[in-house]
Order: C-alpha cells, then sequence, then structure tokens
C-alpha cells in the first residue's frame, strides 16, 4: 500500500497543469477523466498505485457529496505517499483547485452571459429544448445506480428499494434522511 | 434569469445561508447530488422554480466541469455574486470532502465487511430512488413548454434508452438529443 515517492516543486505545478488541462476536458463531469487521469497518475509518473487509484475511486463512491471528489482523495494520497500530512493536505488542494479553477470561471463566465441575454430566442431555445434531455439524464442516473444495467436474479430485492423509495418520495413528504437510514439498515441486515 | 414576475420569491438572506444550505444537501447526496439539489433548493426551500432550476441545469451540464459543481456557483452567483459562488462551493465541497477523508482512513478496516457493504448498497438503493422520482417529478414542467407534452415524453424516453440500454457516451446523447431539442425550440418560438 505504501510507497515512498518523492515530489519536488515542479512535481507539484506538473500536477496542477494536469488537473487543469482534463478540467475543461470534463464534459459530463470529472468522473469522464478517470482514464486520462490512470494514465498520468499511475502509468506515466508513478505517483500512485493501481491499487490507490481503485481505492480512491471506490472511497470517493461511498461518500456523500458531489463525485468530483475522488481527485481529492487523489490528491490527498500522491501526497501522502511522500510521507507527511501536509503534503497530503497540498496534494487534495492541488488536485481540486486544478479541477475546479477553469470549469468554474468558465461556468460564472457563460451563466453571467446567459442571464444578460435570457430573453434572446436563441437562449431561451436552449435552455427549454435542453429540457426533455436534462430530465431523462436525471432517471438515466437514477436508473444506472440501482443497478438496472447488470440485474440479475439476486438483483431484485434491491431493485425493488429503489422502486419503493422512488414511489415514497413521489407520494408522501418525508425527510431523505429516514429513508437513507432505512435503506442502510435494510442493507446491513442482508436483506437488499 | 433576472425574477422580474414574482417579487416575493425566498431566497437566502447572506451568503452564510448558501453555505449552509449546500452543506446539509451535499452530505444527503450519495451517489451524486443533483437530485437533493432539486428536492432541497425547489421543494423546500422554494429559492427556483423548476423551470429556473431546468434552464440554469441545461447550461451546467453541457460546460465542462461537475454539473453540481457549475450549478452551484451559478446559483450563488446569481444571489450574492462572486461571494455568493464561493459560499456555495464551499458548502457543496469541504463537508463532503472531510467526510470522505475521514471515511478512508476506516476505509481499509472495513472495506469488504458484509454489513458495512450491504448499508452501502442499501443506501445507494435508496438514492437511485431519489434520482428516479426527481426525474418523473420534473416531467410536470413539460406539460408548461413549446414542444407538445408527448414529444418531450418520447424524447425524454429515448434519452433514457440512449444512456442506459444503448450506452451512448454523454457528448453524443448531448449533442444528438439536446441539439434536436434546442431546434425544435427554436422553431416553436418563432416570434
Amino acid at each position: 500500500m505504501s510507497m515512498a515517492t518523492v515530489m519536488t516543486w515542479h512535481d507539484w505545478l506538473t500536477l496542477l497543469w494536469h488537473f487543469m488541462q482534463l478540467s475543461l476536458l470534463s464534459v459530463g463531469g470529472a468522473i469522464s477523466t478517470t482514464a486520462e487521469l490512470q494514465r498520468l497518475l499511475v502509468q506515466q509518473h508513478g505517483w500512485l498505485t493501481q491499487a490507490q487509484f481503485n481505492d480512491s475511486l471506490a472511497i470517493a463512491k461511498a461518500a456523500p457529496g458531489p463525485n468530483v471528489l475522488f481527485v481529492v482523495q487523489m490528491g490527498w494520497n500522491v501526497g501522502m505517499n511522500t510521507g507527511s500530512w501536509p503534503a497530503a493536505a497540498l496534494g487534495a488542494a492541488t488536485a481540486i483547485l486544478g479541477m475546479l479553477l477553469p470549469s468554474s470561471c468558465l461556468a460564472l463566465g457563460v451563466s453571467a452571459w446567459c442571464r444578460r441575454n435570457g430573453e434572446r430566442r436563441g437562449v431561451r431555445a436552449f435552455q427549454l429544448g435542453m429540457a426533455p434531455l436534462v430530465i431523462a439524464l436525471m432517471v438515466s442516473a437514477g436508473l444506472i445506480l440501482a443497478g438496472a444495467r447488470e440485474a440479475d436474479a439476486s438483483a431484485w430485492p434491491r431493485l425493488a428499494l429503489s422502486a419503493v423509495a422512488a414511489l415514497i418520495i413521489l407520494r408522501i413528504r418525508v425527510h431523505m434522511l429516514w429513508l437513507l437510514a432505512a435503506g442502510a439498515l435494510l442493507g446491513s441486515l442482508g436483506i437488499v | 434569469m433576472p425574477t422580474t414576475t414574482s417579487t416575493t420569491r425566498p431566497g437566502p438572506l447572506a451568503p452564510v445561508e448558501l453555505f449552509t444550505a449546500f452543506s446539509l444537501l451535499a452530505l444527503q447526496g450519495f451517489g451524486g447530488v443533483m437530485a437533493v439539489v432539486q428536492r432541497e433548493l425547489v421543494e423546500r426551500r422554494r429559492w427556483l422554480s423548476q423551470e429556473e432550476f431546468l434552464a440554469e441545469w441545461a447550461v451546467a451540464q453541457i460546460l465542462p466541469g461537475p454539473n453540481v459543481v457549475n450549478l452551484s456557483l451559478m446559483l450563488g452567483n446569481r444571489y450574492f455574486g462572486l461571494r455568493g459562488a464561493l459560499a456555495s462551493l464551499a458548502g457543496m465541497l469541504c463537508g463532503p470532502a472531510l467526510a470522505m477523508l475521514a471515511l478512508s482512513a476506516l476505509y481499509t478496516q472495513f472495506a469488504g465487511h458484509p454489513a458495512v457493504e450491504g448499508a452501502l448498497r442499501g443506501v445507494v438503493a435508496v438514492a437511485a430512488g431519489l434520482f428516479i422520482a426527481t426525474g418523473l417529478k420534473m416531467t410536470a414542467m413539460l406539460r408548461r413548454h413549446p414542444l407538445p407534452l408527448p414529444l418531450g415524453l418520447g424524447m425524454a424516453a429515448v434519452g433514457v434508452i440512449c444512456a442506459v440500454a444503448l450506452r451512448w457516451p454523454l457528448p453524443a446523447t448531448l449533442l444528438a438529443l439536446g441539439g434536436t431539442g434546442c431546434c425544435l425550440c427554436y422553431w416553436r418560438l418563432k416570434p
């Protein structure tokens, strides 16, 4: 698990630069850059082991919050591999800053432009015309998360839980945390 | 978009309120946060209408960067400018990042433990239900849409098939279905 790497200032800047480039390529979310990140961090520079790379993705998936946080975990591990906590913190900060700064500037600029030009026919058409697709993406994310793609006979209790949760949310006002807790309980008892 | 029609709409009173709102919703988001944003900001706090939420999301989705992060920046910016954008972003990232690093300290200990893995499976199944329910709720907005309802619903259904069953990469789906939707709307919005 542990490995001893040395990071020079040049290496830190290279890390930042890699993330900044990927930021502008991350249409559909940072997760779409994982193949390229694996190539850079594991194969080209050897800053992470393959096991650390995989674990970072798995941990981020288990934790709440936006998916992009997996880069924090990766940056943290890159720093930790040099053997110190401050380096780990620097790695985490470098990764998230690089991954978000370029895309965030672009998002703020474009959204400000859209607000100023919100009455233009083209802008209205874009924002309204995307609605069916955006709704489809929300439902698709749910179906993929539910495991609808790799469903076999053993998956049906889990799919049933997703369906029941969806029905409850559609019909009853209930706080999400109760439902999440119920899901965790059913899962830990081995029912789903 | 400027809200010229309703001036009494609730909104955050200070950037710190944005920070708390986004922290709370991000910590509830397993497997993705977009559905929780809709639930908390549109349904519970009523800071945005369903239409405004979808319009902002359309922009956040086609730009590079995580779409919920883009959305949080855009919403924060709408209320308090750059300060608001940074407050929302900090809320979205700080709590979950700390939670994740804490989790990773425990990870080697609990990875492979059947009860823990089971609990996670259950949480993710419920989160999946939230996404599906939110998507279905949002179809209500297609009733007040320039495209006829059956066409809107049909396009959404085709989108689900492309993404889930045919496994189209996102850029292809965005271009094909998003492009079609935008062109049709442009034509229907004829002045």
